[in-house]
């Protein structure tokens, strides 16, 4: 479908298709049979510009906005998506920066994170604090020149392997929810520490840490925006960072559509391609129109975050929730049309099934946006808009 | 550290017919690409750039659709290129190629080393490069697998043999060819793309290159195609029966009676 993108646009899903063919491709399976974190992958983005894209052009990248991150992702995804988180991550870390940051905090990280030299991570949730991210423990106590954080941040993306972490912890507990601060924590600094590495269902080459902070002294310059403002900066993160997700899903319904499409024309049974039994041509059209309405909802919420709307919350949610969705379903009949031997590991299917498990639960469960989708909706019902 | 990266434009398959009247290839309907030895050429050049400081140019000769190619390599990570191209270079063989290759490397002057493909892989000859070094008066090396440093004008490289590599050092300018064990050469990056897209490539002919014009083109060629064709194919293999023994001795007298050894 013509999506009317930018030539700039263009260019950049075509490069990325290209390193995501030559680069991703031969090592997807090894990797998620390793574990390992994709640092040559990372290195040859880094290489091609490909974290400048969503930096601004004063501190060395492009200053593309959420559509431009959403086609990299996507197209990422759309041959491993554990790649493809692990450089979503990088944007979420910083996105408070560039949207809270002071103009010292922003020349001091961006250049080198558009650079691709060092890789950033958002840390919110905690054991006890998932869904209810009011809950979390971590503290930041105020004492002379900084900060002294204490607890432990579970299942960070990108934990260990990141050099800059923006990290929500309370600094007054009395205050609830407005007593959260946004800190950018440095690795190296001391008290701050890795704990357990998580093995995973899908995603298994990206890393993902647990955070512990034992008496981390953070200087005060570190704060992002004012004390009180954390999770004023983790909503309006997750509004722009949401549809990125929903790209991630975008990219592997995609992939899985096509591994099915190709699969169902080779495989002989009764005497024809699989592809000419009308169940599965409509399971394949049922995919393709899915995948295809994902996409469409996930570019047009991009679109709406980079046209500066205030209210967005609904709109990415939306993204998140149905692309998301879309790629369960597209991934798991995928793994169906190619029968055993898409459950098998020779082939992608069960890999991207597994791997789509995670982003109907990460950045706000499925259950959760669905209650923001319908909060807004009310109060729009409210207002009578 | 100035390097010059010397590319060629191929077709982008092995599937090529000849045309019979004229002995040259059908490129109509081929999608022409980077020589793949030259890739490594190019990123070796970009590396050095990175270790050494300095700047990149790439030089092809070739029709004037090989500015696509120079673009390519802008993108990835040349600072300049330089497209020779003139009617009167068409025909040339290497001889001819290497004469005005060498005539834009002397204009473009100030130069610490020239890198090469090992070989094309149409004309597969890989003679270009020698031939170059000749005709500059600059030491050559070829097959280099590393370049393992570069001090006080003089690079040492590791060169490939069949049994191993050998170490040569010897003072710039100098030209080399690169094997593809060299590097893993590197996609493009957005900001060299967007470079590449209003980078200007001089075109530079006989005139710009105050060159001979009898030593340029078909007219400077020392070789020329007479006739090109496929061998046929004849099969006739024989099997020796018998012992091993035996087997071993009816084909010495085979080879003996052909008098191949």
């Amino acid at each position: 479908m013509e999506y009317f993108l930018s030539e700039q646009q263009k260019t950049i899903r075509n490069l990325v298709r290209k390193i995501a063919e030559e680069r991703i491709l031969p090592v997807r399976a090894e990797l998620d049979e390793r574990e390992e974190f994709p640092w040559e992958i990372m290195k040859a983005l880094a290489d091609s510009d490909i974290f400048r894209v969503f930096v601004p052009e004063e501190y060395e990248g492009l200053g593309g906005g959420c559509l431009d991150l959403c086609l990299v992702v996507e197209e990422l995804s759309r041959v491993c998506s554990a790649v493809a988180v692990s450089y979503a991550a990088v944007d979420l870390g910083i996105i408070p920066l560039m949207q809270f940051g002071t103009e010292e905090q922003k020349r001091k990280y961006l250049p080198d994170v558009a650079a691709g030299k060092r890789l950033a991570a958002f840390a919110i949730t905690e054991s006890t604090a998932g869904s209810d991210a009011s809950s979390i423990k971590t503290t930041a106590e105020r004492v002379k020149g900084g900060y002294v954080l204490n607890g432990t941040k579970q299942f960070i993306t990108n934990g260990g392997e990141a050099e800059l972490y923006t990290v929500i912890a309370m600094t007054d507990k009395t205050r609830g929810a407005r007593g959260a601060s946004a800190l950018l924590v440095e690795k190296g600094m001391s008290g701050f520490s890795f704990g357990k590495k998580e093995k995973k269902l899908g995603i298994r080459s990206s890393a993902t840490r647990e955070l512990v902070f034992q008496n981390c002294f953070v200087p005060e310059e570190n704060i992002i925006g004012r004390e009180g403002m954390g999770f004023l900066v983790a909503m309006k993160l997750f509004d722009k960072s949401r549809p990125g997700i929903g790209a991630q899903a975008v990219g592997l319904a995609q992939g899985a559509l096509e591994a099915a499409t190709d699969y169902a024309r080779e495989r002989v049974q009764f005497g024809h391609p699989i592809f000419s039994l009308q169940a599965v041509q409509h399971m394949l059209a049922d995919m393709d129109i899915q995948t295809e309405a994902a996409r469409a909802l996930v570019y047009a919420a991009a679109r709406t975050v980079d046209s500066g709307a205030k209210e967005v919350s609904e709109f990415s949610a939306m993204a998140k929730v149905f692309a998301s969705d879309v790629a369960m379903k597209v991934t798991t009949d995928a793994v169906q049309i190619l029968g055993g031997a898409g459950y098998m590991r020779d082939y992608p299917v069960e890999k991207m099934m597994r791997d789509a498990k995670i982003t109907q639960i990460y950045e706000g469960t499925n259950q959760v946006l669905r209650n923001v989708i319908a909060g807004e909706l009310r109060k729009r019902k409210a207002r009578r808009d | 550290m100035n390097v010059i990266v010397c590319l060629k434009q191929v077709p982008g398959t092995t599937q090529v017919k000849i045309n019979p009247q004229t002995n040259t290839l059908i490129r109509q309907g081929i999608e022409n690409i980077t020589n793949p030895f030259d890739t490594y050429a190019l990123e070796e050049g970009v590396r050095l750039k990175e270790r050494y400081g300095g700047k990149v140019t790439a030089i092809t000769m070739g029709p004037p659709q090989a500015d696509k190619m120079l673009r390519e390599a802008i993108s990835s990570g040349a600072d300049e290129a330089i497209l020779l191209s003139d009617a009167a270079f068409a025909g040339a063989d290497t001889l001819a190629t290497s004469y005005t290759l060498s005539r834009a490397i002397t204009k473009i002057g100030t130069y610490d080393l020239v890198i090469c493909g090992r070989q094309s892989i149409d004309g597969d000859t890989g003679q270009v490069a020698p031939e170059l070094a000749e005709t500059l008066a600059i030491p050559f090396v070829a097959y280099v697998s590393k370049i393992e440093e570069i001090d006080k004008g003089q690079i040492r490289v590791q060169r490939m043999v069949e049994e191993g590599y050998e170490v040569i050092e010897m003072p710039l300018p100098a030209v080399i060819t690169v094997v593809k064990e060299i590097n893993v050469p590197r996609l493009p990056s957005l900001r060299g793309l967007t470079k590449a897209k209003s980078a200007v490539i001089p075109l530079w002919g006989v005139q710009e290159l105050g060159a001979d014009k009898d030593r340029v083109g078909l007219a400077g060629s020392a070789t020329k195609v007479t006739r090109i064709f496929f061998p046929q194919r004849v099969h006739h293999g024989e099997i020796f029966q018998g012992s091993p023994e035996s087997q071993a001795e009816s084909l010495i007298n085979k080879l003996r009676e052909s008098r191949l050894i």
